[in-house]
C-alpha cells in the first residue's frame, strides 16, 4: 500500500494534523490502533475530567459550541468531541490498525501494521505522551502481597483492597487519585517530591484561561530557559469538576490524606520517604505565588485589571512537625500502592537510528532531523509550553505540516533532477 | 562478649559505659544538638566553622575552634582552594566508622594495630547539573574499604566493622532519609 504520509494515531493532534493536510491536498492516511481518542476512551480512570475548560476544547476548524464554556469534558465526551472532529474534516482513518514498525526503505518509509505494509514518504508519529506508566525502581522492593496499579489501570477506589494506599506522587494524577481514595475511607499516605501548585480559579477566572491569554503557553521551545527540565515538569495539580474546586496539598491534608516525602526506598517492608518534604512545598508555594504575580502584572498591562476578582494569595502548604519518614507496609495496614509518577513516551517501534540512550526519540521541535520526513507531534513543550493541551494540537500541526510540505517538494524537485540527470 | 584487660586503643569505654547507664536514666541530657557556620568568601569557595554544641542540658565548647574551606575543583570551572562539601561527607563517614571501631575494639578486649579505610562515594554529575532528571543529585554508591590490622580472627575483626556501622551516627544519616528545614532571613 503506498500512500504520501503515514499519519500513526487518531488523537487530538493525528487529527490536526489530517486536517492540514488536507487543506494542502496531500494524501494520507491515519492508522489507529483503535478507535478515534483510544487512550481517552481506555487508559483513563472513571471519575476523570479534562483539565481544561470546554472554552479551549477548540482544534483547528472545530470548536466547543456547548452551553457550559466554564464546564470540564468528561472522558465520554472528550471522544465524542474527537470523533464529531474526524467526521468533520473527513479524517481517513484507519481504525483497529497497530504499527509495529516504522523503518527506512530509501529515502522512503515502512510502516509495518499488523493488517500489511504502508510505504510513505513521510510519517507523522502522533501517538500521544503516555504510553506507558513510569514505575520507579524502588517498585521492586514492594512486598508480594501489596496489590499496585498505575492510573493507566486505575479505575476508581472499589478497585483497591481496603485498609491504607500509599500513592506515589503529587502532580494531577497522583492528587486527583489521592483524594478520592481517601474520600473511600481507605486512608492515604502520599508520597510527594517536585510538585506544580495552581488554583483552579484565580481573581475570577479559570488557570488555564490565565495561563493561554497571558502568553504563556505559547512560550517557544526554542525560547525556554531550560527544556530538559520543562519537558520533564510534573503535570499542575488540577483537578476539572463542575465546582471547579483548587486541588493541592492543603486540601488534601484537609480530606485525611497524611503527606510524607518523596518516595527513596522500599526495603524489608518499609517504604523509606526523603525529608525534603518541606523543601518541595515551598518551592511549590514560592512558584505559584511567583505565577500569580506574573498574572497580576500581565493584567495591569493588559489594562483588564479592573474587571478582574480582588488579588488573592494562598495559605502556605501545612506541614507537619514530623513528616512520617518511613511506613511499614505490614504494621501500617498499607495494602496497595498507585504508582502516579508519570508516563513515558513508547517509541519502541521506530527502527531508525534516532533514539537516545533512554530510547526517546531526539527531535527538534518536532521534526526529527536525523531522518527526513519522519515528524512527532504532541510531547511535552515539543514546541510550545501548549503541545499536550488540545487547544495546543493546531499550531503545533499547522508547524509540522509545513515543514512537512517542504519536505515532500523537495523530494519532488530531487527526483524531477534525477529524471533530467 | 570476653574482656581482655589488656587491650588499650586509648579509647575511655568506661565514661562511654557510664553515660549509656546514667543517660537511660534522664534523657534530656541525651539531647544534643551539633552545630556548624558556613560563609560565602568567593565563587563556591566559602568557610566553616565549628566550635559550640549542645549536650548533657547545657552548652558546650570544643577547646578550639575548627575552620574548614570548602571549594569545587578544577574540573568544574572553579578554583580548588579546598576539598568538595561531598568530600567531607566521605570524611565524616570513614571518621564515624573508624572511631566506632576502636570504641567496639577496646570494649571487647581487641587491641588495634593499624586500622586504614579508603572511602569512595560514586556519583554522576548529570544530576546536579539539572541534565537528566533521572538522575540524583548524591552518591549512587558509597563504598569503604578497610584494611585492619588487630589481635584478632578475621572474623572477629568482620564483627567489629559490622557493629561499628550498627551504631554510626554518619552510616545512619546517609543510608537513611531526615527531615530538613532551611530557612533564610534577609540580613
Amino acid at each position: 500500500m503506498r500512500t504520501s504520509v503515514v499519519v500513526i494515531g487518531a488523537g487530538q493532534t493525528g487529527l490536526a494534523v489530517s486536517y492540514f493536510l488536507s487543506e494542502r491536498d496531500i494524501e494520507h492516511v491515519i492508522l489507529e490502533r483503535g478507535s478515534v481518542g483510544q487512550s481517552w476512551r481506555s487508559e483513563r480512570w472513571d471519575s476523570l475530567r479534562l483539565l481544561t475548560p470546554n472554552s479551549q476544547s477548540r482544534l483547528p476548524g472545530h470548536v466547543y459550541d456547548g452551553d457550559d464554556p466554564d464546564g470540564f469534558m468528561t472522558m465520554t465526551e472528550v471522544v465524542a468531541f474527537l470523533d464529531d472532529y474526524a467526521r468533520k474534516i473527513a479524517a481517513p482513518v484507519r481504525s483497529g490498525v497497530s504499527v509495529t514498525s516504522v523503518r527506512r526503505r530509501g529515502s522512503a518509509y515502512e510502516v509495518v501494521t499488523d493488517e500489511g505494509t504502508w510505504l510513505a514518504d513521510a510519517v507523522v508519529i502522533a501517538t500521544g505522551a503516555c504510553n506507558t506508566p513510569r514505575i520507579p525502581a524502588v517498585a521492586g522492593g514492594l512486598p508480594d502481597d501489596v496489590v499496585q496499579v498505575t492510573p493507566a489501570d486505575y479505575r476508581n477506589p472499589g478497585q483497591l483492597p481496603d485498609g491504607g494506599v500509599l500513592v506515589v506522587g503529587a502532580s494531577a494524577s497522583g492528587a486527583q487519585i489521592a483524594s478520592e481514595v481517601q474520600r473511600s475511607g481507605r486512608q492515604v499516605t502520599l508520597a510527594v517530591g517536585e510538585h506544580v501548585r495552581v488554583p483552579r480559579t484565580y481573581r475570577g477566572r479559570d488557570l488555564m484561561w490565565w495561563m493561554e491569554v497571558s502568553g504563556r503557553l505559547d512560550e517557544r521551545y526554542d525560547d525556554v530557559d531550560d527544556i530538559v527540565r520543562a519537558r520533564h515538569l510534573p503535570s499542575t495539580q488540577l483537578v476539572g469538576t463542575p465546582e471547579r474546586v483548587s486541588l493541592d496539598l492543603n486540601s488534601l491534608t484537609a480530606e485525611g490524606v497524611r503527606l510524607a516525602g518523596r518516595l527513596a526506598a522500599i526495603t524489608n517492608g518499609v517504604a523509606q520517604f526523603s525529608g525534603s518534604l518541606r523543601n518541595v512545598a515551598k518551592l511549590a508555594d514560592l512558584k505559584e505565588r511567583r505565577l500569580l504575580e506574573f498574572f497580576d502584572e500581565w493584567a495591569v498591562e493588559a489594562g483588564i485589571d479592573d474587571e478582574l476578582g480582588p488579588v488573592e494569595r494562598y495559605e502556605p502548604t501545612r506541614i507537619e512537625d514530623e513528616p512520617p519518614l518511613s511506613a511499614d507496609f505490614a504494621a501500617d495496614g498499607i495494602r496497595s500502592v498507585v504508582w502516579a509518577t508519570g508516563y513515558v513516551a513508547d517509541h519502541s517501534f521506530i527502527d531508525i537510528d534516532v533514539l537516545d540512550r533512554k530510547g526517546q526519540l531526539k527531535h527538534d521541535g518536532g521534526v526529527v532531523t536525523a531522518s527526513p520526513g519522519l515528524y512527532r507531534i504532541g510531547l511535552p513543550v515539543l514546541r510550545r509550553r501548549k503541545s499536550t493541551f488540545i487547544h495546543g494540537a493546531g499550531d503545533d500541526a499547522r508547524d509540522i505540516t509545513e515543514h512537512l510540505a517542504g519536505y515532500l517538494t523537495s523530494l519532488a524537485i530531487d527526483e524531477a533532477e534525477c529524471a533530467v540527470g | 562478649m570476653t574482656t581482655t584487660p589488656t587491650a588499650d586503643n586509648g579509647v575511655n569505654t568506661e565514661v562511654l559505659l557510664g553515660a549509656r547507664k546514667a543517660l537511660a536514666d534522664e534523657p534530656a541530657g541525651a539531647q544534643f544538638t551539633w552545630r556548624a557556620t558556613n560563609e560565602w568568601l568567593h565563587a563556591t569557595h566559602t568557610k566553616a566553622t565549628v566550635k559550640s554544641y549542645y549536650g548533657l542540658g547545657a552548652e558546650q565548647s570544643h577547646k578550639v575552634e575548627s575552620t574548614f574551606e570548602l571549594d569545587h575543583p578544577e574540573t568544574f570551572g572553579e578554583e580548588d582552594n579546598a576539598v568538595t562539601p561531598v568530600e567531607y561527607v566521605l570524611v565524616g563517614l570513614g571518621g564515624c566508622l573508624s572511631g566506632g571501631i576502636a570504641a567496639v575494639a577496646q570494649n571487647r578486649g581487641i587491641q588495634l594495630r593499624s586500622v586504614k579505610a579508603t572511602i569512595e562515594g560514586d556519583m554522576d554529575i548529570l544530576g546536579i547539573l539539572g541534565a537528566d532528571p533521572d538522575v540524583r543529585n548524591g552518591f549512587s554508591n558509597v563504598r569503604v574499604n578497610y584494611e585492619i590490622d588487630a589481635d584478632a580472627s578475621e572474623e572477629d575483626i568482620e564483627a567489629l566493622v559490622a557493629q561499628s556501622q550498627k551504631r554510626s551516627a554518619v552510616f545512619d544519616i546517609v543510608t537513611n532519609p531526615t527531615n530538613v528545614t532551611v530557612s533564610v532571613t534577609k540580613a
